[in-house]
């Protein structure tokens, strides 16, 4: 559908070397990396976007997290969570 | 040798005593010999057993002795251990004696004896049965012991579950307000008002709508965060125009003498619509980073489909909404108040009014034949404030002369013509004596701001008219603007008696709406697309030409020239058609005949505010 195409243009874009979509669990369900490295990602990442809301909405419990970027050497992660889904895209900024 | 003597001396010494026998002195701390020993040596010993008579054994054994003789002749032992004796008048006493009896007894020897010198005379009834020293026989039963069996019962574990959470401010916050939202809605249901009624079902339905959704496909359920995802990717990648847009300045605009420069930044283009030329842009009133673009065509030869399609600034590499229709669309409007919809007029002559709530492709509401169209295109649609029964209502203006004003009532376009553009002095005769009243074109027109009645209509012949609401048949006043046809009007923002207007003649020209020559003129060279006040000045205005030149003029500084002219699209094969000024930020955007648009920002120096 829609969504689907919105995905597929983010994996065009330049630069973008994964996208994974992963449920509440921590469960990937949609991939473009291969199986282990997924799981890794998926894991990981999901424990600290729990966190990261966690902090986030302690401090005010109106908030909310809405986006999280996690910028290192090689390239960028960023985490886009949802009520029950969490979309992850690495990304190789251009510079 | 043999006639040795030896003596032998009888003495009463013991000779196996020891002689030399040596203890321990604790004073003297050492061993001092005894000087005594002991001499005597037993040779025989013998344990008797004879008791004297009148001692108290003695006595009692006579009384035993006389009771016995009775019952039967009890022998005195010839063993020597007490337990032996006891053993006897146990074996005398009892005649079922078990093993376990006599080890209590045999503790307590003294108090049996006691007890039996008692009872001699109730055991009389008995027979004793006769028990001897030496040939005795003890026999011991046992009773059965029951073999022992375990029986056990377990019930069956209650189902556990391992639970754990944690409690966090926020977890109780959210029960809070699902508690809320809860008790709000039972409330609602009680209010037996018919309005609230509908409401209710309308949001039952949206609810349900949502609902379907959500179990359709799984996919859609990350459509929101796929939307920022989507928006991020392209911050990163045009992250350094992102940045100028934010925040660069062009420091040269200090030693530029007031001129200034427009500094390209995201280009905004669409597959579908590479054929198409940009017709009109406007900005939306309530998100100012969106903006509509419509599609279509000026070529009178090249007429096919348009498109409606909306970008915002954060996302430059794909549209947030798309619209096609049939003919190309000439002109577009957003409504103020409802910043969701849009209003569409056409090449041929419809309208049709776009609803960015609703997910299809097709306007939601759309003029026909029937219903009034324009005869030619109409070339610009503005929305007005709602009629007194609040029906959305917009006027369009057509090249076939009139003015409609539309009223959406009860799901359906009504039209009202409001005035007909009649050109003076064309009044034919026609076969049967008929006069016939050419209508002029009308190309352009501009509402005031704040007088509502008040509006400025520009025509293919040059005129401006300027016409109010109220008089359906005559023009409250009319300029001889330009030569050929005025392409916009415009009311300044800020000076409510001036306006500007251009035109394919080359100029662009600033008029008092009470004199009837014009304020300025500008002579640009080349045929002027659109022209438009920026929106933080009463002084600063921006034009584009189709030599692909954008031009930017300050009033306040200089009168005469343009303060930037700058090239922005590629000269031969290009031209600019429209332009318009963001509400907010100090960005323009140029829409081109290649259907893309240009998104530019303005130095400093443009846009110095009035003092």
């Amino acid at each position: 559908a829609e969504v689907e195409e919105t995905l597929k243009r983010i994996q065009a874009h330049k630069g973008v070397i994964a996208t994974m979509v992963i449920n509440a669990e921590g469960i990937p369900i949609r991939t473009t990396l291969d199986n282990s490295t997924t799981v890794q990602y998926a894991g990981l990442l999901h424990q600290l976007t729990t966190k990261a809301r966690s902090t986030v909405r302690d401090i005010d419990p109106q908030n909310d997290l809405t986006f999280l970027r996690i910028r290192s050497k090689k390239h960028e992660i960023m985490i886009a969570p949802d009520k029950e889904y969490l979309l992850i895209v690495i990304q190789n900024p251009c510079e | 040798e043999l006639k040795e003597e030896f003596t032998r001396i009888l003495t009463a010494n013991n000779p196996h005593a020891p002689q030399n026998i040596v203890r321990y002195s604790f004073k003297k701390r050492a061993y001092k010999p005894v000087s005594y020993v002991d001499q005597m040596a037993i040779h025989f010993s013998l344990n008797g057993n004879m008791i004297l008579k009148d001692s108290d054994e003695g006595r009692r054994q006579s009384i035993r002795l006389n009771t016995a003789a009775e019952k039967a002749p009890t022998e005195t032992s010839a063993e020597t251990s007490e337990e032996a004796e006891i053993k006897d008048e146990e074996g005398a006493g009892d005649t079922q004696a078990t093993g376990e009896e006599e080890a209590e007894e045999s503790g307590a020897g003294e108090v049996t004896e006691a007890e039996e010198a008692e009872e001699p005379p109730p055991p009389g009834v008995k027979e004793q049965k006769l028990a001897n020293q030496f040939n005795f026989i003890e026999q011991a039963t046992r009773t059965l012991n029951n073999p022992l069996r375990d029986k056990a019962c377990q019930s069956e574990p209650t189902p556990c579950k391992d639970f754990s959470a944690t409690a966090n401010q926020w977890k109780i916050y959210d029960a809070y307000v699902e508690e809320l939202q809860k008790m709000e809605r039972s409330k609602e249901k009680e209010k037996p008002k018919a309005q609230v009624a509908k409401k209710e079902e309308e949001k039952k339905k949206g609810r349900k709508l949502t609902s379907l959704d959500l179990q359709g496909d799984d996919i859609t359920k990350i459509s929101r965060a796929a939307k920022i995802m989507e928006r991020m990717v392209n911050q990163n990648i045009f992250d350094d125009i992102a940045q100028d847009f934010k925040y660069f300045e062009d420091a040269s605009d200090e030693y530029r003498d007031q001129q200034g420069t427009l500094l390209p930044l995201w280009k905004f283009q669409y597959d579908k619509t590479k054929r198409l030329a940009v017709t009109a842009i406007s900005w939306n009133p309530k998100y100012k980073d969106l903006f509509a673009v419509g599609y279509g065509s000026y070529d009178f030869m090249k007429q096919g489909q348009g498109m409606l399609v909306l970008y915002t600034m954060k996302n430059p590499s794909f549209p947030e909404y798309v619209f096609s229709s049939e003919s190309g669309i000439m002109c577009l409007d957003f409504h103020n108040d409802r910043p969701y919809l849009v209003a569409v007029g056409f090449y041929d002559g419809n309208v049709a009014i776009y609803n960015l709530k609703k997910t299809t492709p097709q306007p939601s509401y759309k003029s026909s034949a029937k219903s009034g169209k324009h005869t030619e295109p109409v070339w610009q649609v503005k929305w007005q404030k709602d009629d007194m029964d609040n029906n959305l209502n917009f006027f369009s203006v057509s090249s076939d002369g009139r003015i409609v004003s539309w009223t959406l009532v009860k799901n359906e376009l009504v039209h009202t013509d409001v005035i007909k553009l009649s050109a003076e002095g064309t009044t034919m005769q026609g076969p049967e004596g008929l006069q016939l009243q050419t209508l002029g074109c009308g190309t352009s027109f501009d509402f005031h701001k704040k007088i509502d009645y008040l509006f400025l209509v520009g025509t293919e012949e040059g005129k401006i008219y300027k016409c109010s609401k109220c008089y359906s048949s005559q023009f409250l006043d009319v300029f001889e603007a330009h030569h050929m046809a005025v392409d916009s009007v415009s009311w300044n923002p800020y000076h409510l008696k001036v306006f500007i207007s251009c035109s394919s003649d080359w100029t662009v020209k600033i008029w008092d709406h009470t004199v009837k020559t014009p304020m300025f003129v500008f002579d640009l060279n080349s045929a002027v697309g659109d022209v438009a006040w920026s929106p933080y000045s009463s002084t600063v205005f921006a034009a584009v030409t189709t030599d692909g030149k954008a031009h930017v003029f300050d009033l306040s500084i200089n009168k005469y020239e343009a303060l930037c002219t700058q090239l922005v699209v590629a000269k031969k094969k290009n031209k600019i058609t429209h332009i318009q000024f963001n509400p907010v930020y100090p960005v323009v955007i140029i829409g081109d005949e290649r259907g893309h648009v240009i998104s530019l920002k303005l130095s400093p120096n443009l846009r110095k505010m009035p003092k």
